[in-house]
């Protein structure tokens, strides 16, 4: 177990140093001088440009700028925002709580959604509500998220009046207001991986159903709900639970438009606001903490497979 | 080798192509997403001919006319027919949609060959970068590149090329490694073919049917991508119509407009759901499992 930590752990450093790599060389690609514009009204002023250069280290070889850069997003400062003179990790850190609780609501829902779905178009297969679940699902892949916010602003907020159409209030600060300025945006991100969970639940539960301990336990005459709820759901919700946790990730990516459509200042409105900007230390900052998530989180689905399947515990 | 010793009692079989065009064809949502999928790329090349107005043409007198009968879709904030507008927006997205996957493949399939069927530290690398890339969730990478390309609709396409080729580096290593281990290949080798020819000759050809596959659900999520990028400013820019540019532009309008909203946005869906639909059909034709049935 500590070793296979270990060594999954040793597998995730390569991955993010590559991509660090791939992130900085990003800036390459920018077309412009960043020293211009930085400078802004300054920029005629050679001593000022060659100041800013000197300052930021953009006057040295590409692969020194490359370990300057490195040796500080190891210490955890992603520099400073060009914008607002703000560490970028100082941004992130106040944006996340925000996309946080967005992204948890929406798993929830998702959830909620998802999976009684799944159970039910599995137990009845090839009928009525089976076919309804699966086009439901496919509708929910096949609408993009950002427009679907549009239409739900459209109908809950100008036709119907009940909910604000943006804007967010903190958690603590009052959980009413809170709770209905995120339920648009949470219903608008989940939605998508609902029909993600849907779809896994049914294809995890139709295996589990097909076993022979289902058979054996209903032939012992145990009662269709026991063995749909005790038996095969058990088993079938393995899978699902390892996907759920990737799935959780995603979320972050999908909060990029669902936050700007409904001006939540998280995480994702960061990075569209830094691009809008041409704040490229915040884009850079910003894809790095993403790629951070991400993996730990694929790291911990692989501890919870292991913590919900005995199995593998000794493999 | 020679054609001398295959038996030629058999009756002529069913090509396995025909057998997976059969079964797609019984497919009924399948066949439906693949016509709805060809009426949207007839659109797109025939723009010129079907779109009632100019997409550009602005008009004073016509600002933000709900749907009537001369402008089945109603007109924008500048008077300009949104039907006009919807229909030329089909070429950016079906061109975006379809360009960036087989840009994707031109980047992925080859490097992911190469790695499947060179190993080593070759494989290694690849794989090692399509991680990387794969960790980062495919639209902030996307978005990330997009901006620092600067907003253009080419850009856009660079950019979701770019990251959408590492699932098929994936898909095209695994493959390869599959193939890596068969006879055919082993004898393909002992004849001296030279690795190249293994590679595009031999082993392409047989991972034809996954990747098709792939691609179609690819082109889905390429024109959501692009619908995006183009909704942030990233993508197509004003004032040619893009269906991710309409809504951007619809949002200021929702109370008083809410047509500006609907309709692209319903289209991006009905185009997605077809290229879905068509996905799953294929999934369902190409997979060999399916044969016993």
């Amino acid at each position: 177990m500590g070793i296979w930590l270990l060594r999954r752990v040793g597998q995730v450093i390569p991955t993010l140093l590559i991509l660090s790599i791939l992130i900085f060389g990003l800036q390459q690609l920018m077309p412009g001088d960043p020293a211009v514009i930085l400078a802004g009204e300054e920029r005629g002023d050679p001593a000022v440009l060659a100041q800013i250069r000197a300052e930021l280290g953009l006057d040295r070889p590409i692969w020194q700028q490359y370990l300057l850069w490195m040796g500080k997003v190891l210490t955890g400062d992603f520099g400073f925002s060009w914008r607002i003179r703000v560490p970028v990790s100082e941004l992130i850190l106040t944006k996340l709580p925000v996309t946080f609780q967005l992204a948890s609501m929406a798993f929830i829902i998702a959830i909620l959604i998802g999976v009684p779905l799944g159970i039910l178009s599995a137990v009845r297969k090839d009928t009525p509500s089976d076919w309804a679940a699966n086009g439901a699902a496919l509708f929910g892949v096949s609408t993009p998220n950002f427009w679907l916010g549009i239409m739900m602003i459209l109908l809950f907020s100008v036709e119907l009046g009940w909910l604000p159409p943006s804007g967010y209030v903190p958690l603590f600060e009052d959980p009413v207001q809170s709770l209905s300025t995120t339920i648009m945006p949470a219903f608008v991100l989940g939605t998508g991986v609902a029909s993600v969970l849907m779809r896994h639940t049914r294809a995890a539960m139709l295996t589990a159903l097909s076993q022979d301990y289902v058979r054996t336990a209903r032939a012992k005459g145990l009662k269709e709900r026991v063995v749909i709820w005790k038996h095969a759901l058990r088993n079938a919700l393995i899978p699902v639970v390892t996907l759920g946790a990737i799935e959780f990730g995603r979320l972050l990516a999908g909060a990029v438009l669902t936050e700007q459509i409904f001006t939540i200042p998280g995480f994702g409105k960061l990075i569209v606001d830094a691009v809008f900007n041409r704040d490229y230390p915040v884009v850079q900052g910003v894809v790095m903490a993403t790629a951070l998530i991400f993996v730990t989180l694929s790291l911990l689905t692989d501890l919870l497979y292991m913590a919900i399947n005995p199995r593998l515990r000794n493999a | 080798m020679s054609a001398s010793t295959a038996p030629t009692a058999l009756p002529a079989a069913e090509s396995p192509t025909r057998r997976a065009i059969k079964r797609f064809l019984r497919h009924r949502l399948a066949v439906f997403g693949l016509v709805v999928v060809v009426l949207f790329v007839a659109v797109a090349i025939l723009a010129p001919l079907i779109a009632p107005y100019d997409p550009l043409q602005t008009s004073w007198s016509r600002i933000r006319k709900p749907p009537s009968f001369d402008h089945w879709m109603g007109t924008d904030e500048n008077g300009r027919d949104v039907l006009s507008r919807v229909i030329w927006g089909a070429r950016a997205s079906m061109m975006a949609g379809v360009i960036s996957v087989l840009g994707a493949l031109a980047i992925g399939v080859p490097l992911g060959l190469l790695a499947g069927l060179a190993g080593g530290w070759v494989d290694a690398v690849i794989s090692r970068v399509a991680d990387a890339m794969l960790s980062v969730p495919f639209l902030i990478l996307a978005i990330a590149l997009a901006a620092f390309l600067g907003p253009a609709l080419e850009n856009a396409m660079i950019a979701i090329a770019v990251t959408a080729s590492p699932v098929f580096v994936r898909l095209s290593r695994g493959m390869a490694l599959d193939a890596k281990a068969t006879d055919w290949i082993e004898a393909a080798r002992a004849l001296g073919n030279p690795p190249w020819r293994t590679a595009f000759v031999h082993v392409l050809p047989n991972i034809v049917p996954p990747l098709l596959v792939q691609a179609s659900l690819a082109i889905a999520e390429a024109i959501i991508a692009e619908a995006a990028l183009s909704f942030l400013g990233l993508g197509m820019q004003p004032p040619n119509p893009s269906w991710g540019s309409m809504l951007n532009s619809s949002q200021r309008f929702l109370t008083q407009a809410p047509w500006l909203s609907i309709f692209p946005g319903v289209t991006i869906m009905i185009v997605v759901l077809a290229f879905n639909l068509m996905g799953d059909g294929l999934r369902d034709a190409l997979d060999p499992r399916a044969d016993k049935t």
